[in-house]
């Protein structure tokens, strides 16, 4: 365990290194490079994820701890994704220390093996966990990416060129990028959020139950929709679509922790610590 | 030591460019492309000049050569340059840069990498070049000294310009534009260009987008027939000057650049058209004085508005940026020089006998212990006899070979056979 979580963190260590070898000397073999560091390390982290479901017979996401390593395996397989398909080096500069930040932290958060509790063994369950962990990931890589749109976009109207001016990608191809993170992921979020419901059904009879995490995770899906739907019906790109991207992160984040850490309600174990 | 005559052919080069000889004498002394065999074979001709090349653009004309007789060699070059092109050798001889082994291959190293061009970084160069050489090749005036020259040259700069940000910065104002444009848009292939008016540095941007393949160009003048001309020299269309703001809904880049002295589009102008664009963005790159283009509007979103000073500003940074780079540049050189230096060292008679004989030994000797590991039963006596019969054999091994190559060979020959002879025994 204790080997693994090194390992892991060694070889996001050795990606980050290369990413930023990158960014300085912009070489594409630092990014291939630290790309595979990424997918090797992640296939660990895979390994502790899966041996720490193994030992208490549920994804572990009933702690802080656990929650931090899923989230950060989830982030990392939607970039390795992405990256393969679409080639967004800069976005893993930043991601990967961003994820070797998680795993340091989710190693000095608790970690408490959980007796099994059989609520947590329904197939809509674990959907519900997994897609909606796939879909925060696709959304906190839109945030980035919106991050990356305003500071290029600031480049360029202000006429000064930075140190991210030739390393950033053009605007219309970051927005782009952000848009295909935030159908992803409001996709994902849905099915998500879907499947919570028919869970809630089942256990408790009801599929809406007012409980803070319900109420915030709808806030979110609905301003996502009305970002989607502001960008196809009336052309809402560029920074307007940036800046609701990032908004709709900072909610979503709350949702994810504030709620846990300030309300009450049935997923509060999940970042117990 | 310099010019001193050498059993060893020396590299030479002797030439002048932008930064030593004004406009009037290099255009007086450049070569054009049909004359050079001519003049690279009339160079040939001279007992003196073993290998050469012949190197002539619109900023510099540069002979490089092998000779073992340096002196001689410049010589004969001044002569061939001012009979050429009817020039006297004082008119130009204090121009000229002389450089001699090390330092000719430093100056052709750099001179291909762009480190040593007007603009640093500009790619022509590496292509003259190229072609200098093919040129010279074709006349077979050059030989494995100069080829392996310049193609060690040719990695260089390809190094250079891989390796550091050289080549990265527009430094011209309408490449400055294009640079923009891609930083906008993802790739200019098909976006829709609107022209309004005209100028000779407008139509050198839309030659540029052009060559990126862009969509339709529209054409805007004033005097409409105008437009028509210009409109059919770039397969665009003519449109009213009236219409530019019906097609501000449809273009994605517009180049403005009229004599108006009020701005051609305003704020107000956009105001309603971005909502019907969807708000694709649209970039305008105003290069008319007056300005034609209110700059009020790149504070619009998704409008970008580029003038003639934003441009300039650029351009300059772009120039600053190159020569920290060129830095960089210098470095590769300097390793690729040191590099070049080693094998023309070994390409002389005795380092190639000593490496000759080394190897030779070494393999001997290292036989010589192991058969001597196995027969432990042998007298200390009997050890040195086999000792000394394989250090015997080396030597008669050695001696044919060894004679051969001090033999007195010409210069082509003598290059020849050592390159022969260290790829035969794998010396280097």
């Amino acid at each position: 365990m204790k080997i693994l979580i090194f390992i892991t963190l060694f070889l996001y260590g050795l990606s980050t290194i290369a990413y930023a070898c990158h960014l300085f000397g912009r070489n594409q073999r630092f990014a291939d490079l630290g790309y595979w560091f990424l997918i090797i390390g992640s296939l660990f982290l895979g390994a502790i994820v899966f041996q720490e479901a193994a030992q208490s017979g549920h994804i572990p996401v009933h702690n802080l701890h656990g929650t931090l390593l899923v989230a950060g395996l989830m982030i990392a397989l939607v970039f390795i994704v992405f990256q393969y398909r679409i080639k967004f080096n800069i976005l893993g500069v930043f991601m990967v220390p961003i994820l070797f930040l998680m795993v340091i932290t989710a190693t000095l958060t608790p970690y408490t093996p959980l007796h099994t509790k059989n609520i947590f063994n329904s197939f809509w369950l674990i959907t519900h966990i997994i897609t909606i962990f796939i879909g925060e990931a696709c959304l906190a890589l839109a945030c980035a990416t919106a991050f990356f749109y305003l500071i290029q976009e600031h480049a360029i109207k202000t006429k000064t060129k930075g140190f991210f001016f030739n390393r950033l990608p053009s605007l219309e191809w970051i927005d782009h990028s952000g848009y295909i993170f935030i159908i992803t992921g409001f996709t994902a979020l849905t099915i998500g959020l879907i499947t919570g419901f028919i869970y809630a059904e089942l256990i408790w009879g009801r599929f809406w139950s007012w409980d803070p995490k319900e109420v915030w995770a709808g806030g979110t899906w609905l301003l996502y929709a009305a970002l989607l739907h502001g960008r196809i019906s009336a052309g809402w790109r560029g920074r307007k679509a940036a800046l609701l991207s990032i908004a709709g992160f900072a909610i979503l984040l709350f949702t994810f922790f504030g709620v846990n850490f300030l309300m009450k309600g049935h997923h509060g174990e999940f970042t117990a610590f | 030591m310099l010019f001193a005559s050498e059993t060893m052919s020396e590299i030479l080069l002797i030439g002048l460019n932008h930064k030593t000889a004004p406009v009037e004498l290099r255009e007086c002394l450049a070569i054009s492309s049909e004359e050079t065999p001519v003049a690279l074979n009339k160079l040939q001709e001279s007992p003196f000049i073993d290998e050469c090349l012949l190197l002539s653009t619109c900023n510099r004309v540069e002979i490089l050569l092998t000779s073992d007789n340096s002196l001689e060699a410049v010589n004969t070059v001044k002569n061939i340059m001012s009979e050429f092109n009817k020039t006297p050798v004082s008119r130009f001889e204090k121009h000229l840069y002389i450089h001699e082994g090390e330092a000719a291959v430093r100056h052709i190293f750099r001179v291909s990498a762009s480190l040593d061009s007007m603009i640093i970084g500009e790619s022509q160069i590496l292509g003259q070049i190229k072609n200098a050489h093919s040129v010279a090749c074709a006349n077979n005036t050059t030989g494995l000294i100069l080829n392996r020259l310049l193609h060690r040259a040719f990695s260089v700069a390809k190094r250079v310009r891989t390796e550091t940000g050289i080549g990265d910065h527009a430094v011209s104002i309408s490449h400055a534009a294009i640079e923009l444009g891609k930083k906008i848009f993802d790739t200019l292939e098909n976006k829709k260009i609107l022209l309004i008016g005209a100028g000779e540095m407008a139509e050198l941007a839309i030659e540029q987008l052009i060559r990126k393949k862009v969509g339709t160009i529209y054409v805007a003048n004033r005097t409409f027939k105008n437009g028509v001309a210009l409109a059919k020299k770039f397969n665009g269309e003519a449109i009213w000057f009236e219409e530019i703001m019906n097609h501000l809904k449809i273009v994605d880049v517009v180049i403005s650049s009229t004599g108006a002295s009020e701005f051609v589009v305003t704020r107000n102008h956009l105001k309603g058209i971005m909502g019907e664009r969807f708000n694709r963005p649209i970039f305008f790159i105003d290069i008319a004085v007056p300005r034609n283009i209110d700059p009020q509007i790149n504070r619009m979103s998704n409008i970008y508005v580029y003038d003639i000073d934003d441009l300039n500003g650029i351009v300059v940074g772009n120039l600053e940026e190159r020569k920290k780079e060129a830095t960089k540049g210098e470095r590769i050189v300097d390793e690729a020089v040191i590099q070049f230096s080693k094998w023309r060292e070994g390409m002389d008679i005795v380092p190639t006998i000593i490496a000759l004989r080394e190897k030779i030994d070494r393999i001997a000797k290292t036989e010589v212990e192991k058969i001597q590991k196995s027969l432990k039963h042998l007298s200390k006596e009997d050890h040195l006899v086999i000792s000394r019969m394989a250090e015997t054999m080396v030597q008669k091994v050695l001696h044919d070979p060894t004679l051969f190559l001090k033999k007195d060979l010409e210069n082509d020959n003598k290059s020849l056979v050592i390159d022969f002879t260290r790829k035969l025994f794998h010396l280097d």
